[in-house]
């Protein structure tokens, strides 16, 4: 009877025949090659004796439940090889991310599917988590495989598709031989990466800070816990470090930076570019329980004169902060704030009318030096959706949004 | 008098700001099955078992700090570490036998909690059923954090311990040289009671929970150093109490030495404090009993869950997490419903289980020590010798005691 799909714990222990039907070992492990093809079984491992032989994929002619036949008999043992992923060792218990279901799953069975050309060969269809698997797993070897298969039933399975699975390895040198990438990894949203990184262990979650975009890495690492931000950053080189933290808001920057170690901190301060660096340093310099502290300081400030086609214009020059800006901002000549102007009135107002008459009256700001607190309660009792800062004389220090507010109120 | 107030706000602060895994852990350790089996020793074989303390204080720090050091070094918890390393049936073994002797533990916090309300009359079947209910959701619903600084601050009760065991006017004499004059009897009973010590204070499930506790505060092989002092520390304190326990009950039971079947019988320990010896004693032993109920089903769910590769987290729903939730809502509701049972024996049942914990706690314990030797997992910081040397000890002294209590037991049925 042939099937059309295996188990990984089915094919462990599985007979293989030689040509003239005589029993050389059973299977004691199987490996992809990922270079070669992303979810082909490559190589059986036969355990004959005391010793393993390593049988290709293209020897094979029938795989089934009753045993493996090979079409070929130039067998060489098993050595070590560094370009195989391994299912048994490498794979089995052993945890990987579920990109589709944005979590961390540890890997208890593998579902292989049985093609047939001219020769049958497996590949790998799904990683089993759950029940189900773990039943299959504790009666493996025990009763056999069309038992389990029976007895099984009545469980609904629970399996991840091959192709949605990212598989973690702390070794870089190894990640290039098995030509494992983060690029599953980088399309998550920064959040759920965030939740998924917390979920791992120091060296994977500094594996995958290490070898993703520093944009998305710096958007993921802008949504974890300031204890691990830190402790993070800690152990990547400060080139790197640099590189993301130069990625984030200058805000966001300044926060992960101040949990850090002095010496830490000044090592990736020295890597950094100018342009960020100064924000970032003006920043670390506010108390932490202050609006200095919670603010950031990208920010769209215009004139009092300028009308909405000439804001419009500008506005196109600073696309980049669009996403996290909601009001702008109007100073005087002496560089003080006079107004904030929602952006949503841009959209209905025509386009000779003048800013100044767009404004939210009256102004409500805010110094470097008011307490956390004081900050949430203006949020509250005026609805903000961003607050300005204002330095002493009056000129815009920066700016806090109801994203800050609401990091502040969770962290209580 | 409002500097005084500030003033004594700021220890409390400081006080609570210390607080780590190490220091948490310690405290639970003198549980509803510690403080009873404390008092049994000194109740029952007045200062001849004070002498273990100190062995058992050695081997509490060095296997604390072995799971602290696991924990800040790999990031993973115990029971992902037995998964990875030993695969999924010896995984599924492990969870089977830490589910069995949580389950007594449970078991014994209910029949503290019990106990303690029993002294003002309070029918188990009112105290535990609104105890086992309270326990849900403090930790499902609730703020556990805030109500684990209650708690806490709650344990200052111990100190009482210490001032009846003075106040009691104790042989000190006799106590400190049995402190150090080890005393070995072929006696089931003695060996029992010895085993049960060890187990109450070097308890399986707190290698758990404090490696997973360390993990889960982010703790790394760099800052572990701090958390080091913390953990030793913590076990010194541990012992520290279960020394005046066993003095204080000791010191009341000195002309008539009996085993323990009672709180009330615990609750004389408490003697020189008059009237109030109930109160402190039904106190202290509630405390301890429904603190310990709080971590326990909540730590197993989690140990489980992560070995067996299920989804676990109070802040994930009950759809999401099955298995987690159902793990630990019938930890609570079997815990508690077997203490339910008419002529359950509370103070029997309890010692029972602190001697079951002993006498498994060597399978654990090889566990942890072939994982913390092994350089691909634990790189420069696998065990120093010494560490070893202890911890392997501790386990052939266990095995030892106990295959000496199956042997006395075979020989001589009652």
């Amino acid at each position: 009877m042939a099937e059309t799909f295996l188990y990984f714990t089915d094919l462990l222990g599985l007979p293989v025949y030689d040509l003239k039907q005589r029993r050389i070992g059973r299977v004691r492990d199987a490996a992809l090659v990922p270079l070669i093809h992303p979810a082909r079984i490559d190589r059986y491992l036969v355990g004959a004796g005391p010793s393993w032989l390593s049988v290709r994929y293209d020897q094979i002619s029938t795989i089934s439940l009753d045993g493996i036949q090979l079409s070929n008999e130039k067998l060489y043992p098993y050595h070590s090889d560094e370009y195989m992923l391994r299912i048994q060792r490498d794979l089995l218990d052993q945890q990987i991310i579920d990109v589709n279901g944005r979590k961390v799953v540890r890997v208890t069975d593998i579902s292989l599917e049985v093609t047939r050309a001219d020769r049958e060969s497996l590949m790998i269809l799904e990683v089993d988590v759950g029940m189900r698997s773990i039943l299959r797993r504790l009666l493996q070897g025990v009763v056999p495989p069309r038992w389990v298969r029976r007895i099984q039933r009545p469980i609904s399975p629970n399996s991840i598709r091959w192709e949605f699975c990212n598989i973690v390895e702390a070794d870089p040198l190894r990640r290039l031989r098995l030509n494992i990438s983060n690029d599953k990894l980088e399309r998550l949203h920064p959040a759920d990466l965030a939740d998924i990184v917390e979920e791992l262990g120091p060296a994977e979650r500094e594996a995958i800070f290490e070898t993703m975009d520093s944009e998305v890495a710096a958007e993921a690492l802008s949504e974890i816990d300031p204890k691990m931000q830190a402790s993070i950053l800690e152990a990547l080189e400060p080139e790197v470090a640099a590189d993301i933290v130069e990625e984030m808001s200058p805000d966001e920057a300044a926060h992960a930076l101040s949990e850090l170690e002095e010496e830490t901190t000044a090592g990736i301060l020295e890597e950094m570019e100018t342009e960020p660096l100064s924000d970032v340093k003006e920043l670390l310099e506010y108390d932490e329980g202050t609006a200095g502290g919670m603010m950031n300081t990208e920010a769209i400030v215009l004139p009092e004169d300028t009308t909405l086609s000439s804001a419009m214009l500008s506005l196109r020059e600073h696309e980049d902060l669009l996403e996290n800006t909601h009001v702008l901002f109007l100073a005087n000549l002496a560089g003080q704030i006079t107004a904030a102007v929602p952006l949503a009135r841009l959209f209905l107002a025509d386009g000779g009318s003048r800013l100044r008459d767009l404004a939210t009256d009256p102004l409500i700001s805010t110094k470097v030096d008011e307490k956390q607190n004081r900050v949430t309660e203006l949020f509250d009792k005026y609805n903000l959706l961003a607050l300005p800062v204002v330095d002493d004389d009056g000129s815009l220090a920066g700016v806090i949004t109801a994203d800050d507010v609401i990091s502040v109120l969770r962290q209580r | 008098m409002k500097e005084l107030f500030s003033r004594f706000r700021k220890h409390i602060l400081i006080f609570l700001a210390v607080l780590g895994p190490g220091f948490i852990t310690a405290v639970v350790d003198n549980d509803s099955g510690g403080i009873y089996t404390y008092s049994q020793a000194g109740a029952r074989w007045l200062y001849l078992p004070l002498w273990t303390l100190l062995p058992i204080t050695v081997a509490l720090i060095v296997t604390q700090e072995m799971c602290s050091r696991m924990g800040a070094v790999t990031g993973k918890g115990l029971s992902d570490l037995i998964r990875e390393e030993f695969g999924l049936r010896v995984t599924f073994l492990i969870m089977i036998l830490l589910v069995f002797l949580n389950l007594t533990n449970i078991m014994a916090e209910f029949a503290g909690v019990a106990t303690s309300l029993d002294l003002f009359g309070v029918s188990k079947f009112i105290s535990v059923p609104i105890a086992a209910i309270v326990v849900w959701f403090v930790a499902v619903k609730g703020n556990y954090q805030s109500v684990e600084k209650i708690f806490l601050f709650a344990c200052v009760i111990y100190v009482a311990y210490v001032i009846a065991g003075v106040l009691v006017k104790p042989d000190w004499k006799e106590a400190m040289i049995y402190s150090v004059r080890p005393r070995l009897m072929l006696d089931s009973g003695y060996i029992a009671m010895l085993i049960a010590m060890v187990g109450t204070t070097i308890a399986p499930w707190m290698q758990f929970y404090l490696q997973a506790a360390v993990v889960e505060k982010g703790i790394t092989a760099k800052e572990y150093r701090e958390s080091r002092i913390e953990v030793i520390v913590g076990c010194i304190m541990t012992s520290v109490i279960a020394f005046f326990i066993i003095v204080a009950c000791a010191g009341a039971y000195r002309d008539h030495p009996t085993d323990i079947q009672s709180a009330k019988e615990a609750a004389l320990a408490f003697k020189p404090f008059g009237e109030y010896a109930f109160i402190l004693f039904s106190a202290g032993l509630f405390n301890a009993s429904i603190f310990a109920a709080c971590i326990l089903p909540l730590s197993t769910a989690y140990s489980v869950c992560e070995g067996l590769g299920f989804e676990s987290g109070v802040n994930r729903r009950w759809r999401e997490a099955p298995v987690f939730y159902w793990l630990y809502t019938l930890l609570i509701v079997v815990g508690a419903g077997i203490v339910l049972f008419p002529g359950f024996s509370m103070v029997q049942m309890i010692l029972l289980s602190q001697l079951l914990n002993g006498m498994l706690l060597p399978v654990i314990l090889i566990f942890m020590l072939v994982l913390i030797n092994r350089t691909s997992l634990m790189k420069e910081w696998i065990n120093p010798r010494a560490y070893n040397v202890v911890a392997w000890a501790t386990v052939a002294v266990v095995i030892g005691m106990t295959l000496a209590l199956t042997g006395i037991t075979i020989r001589n049925p009652q």
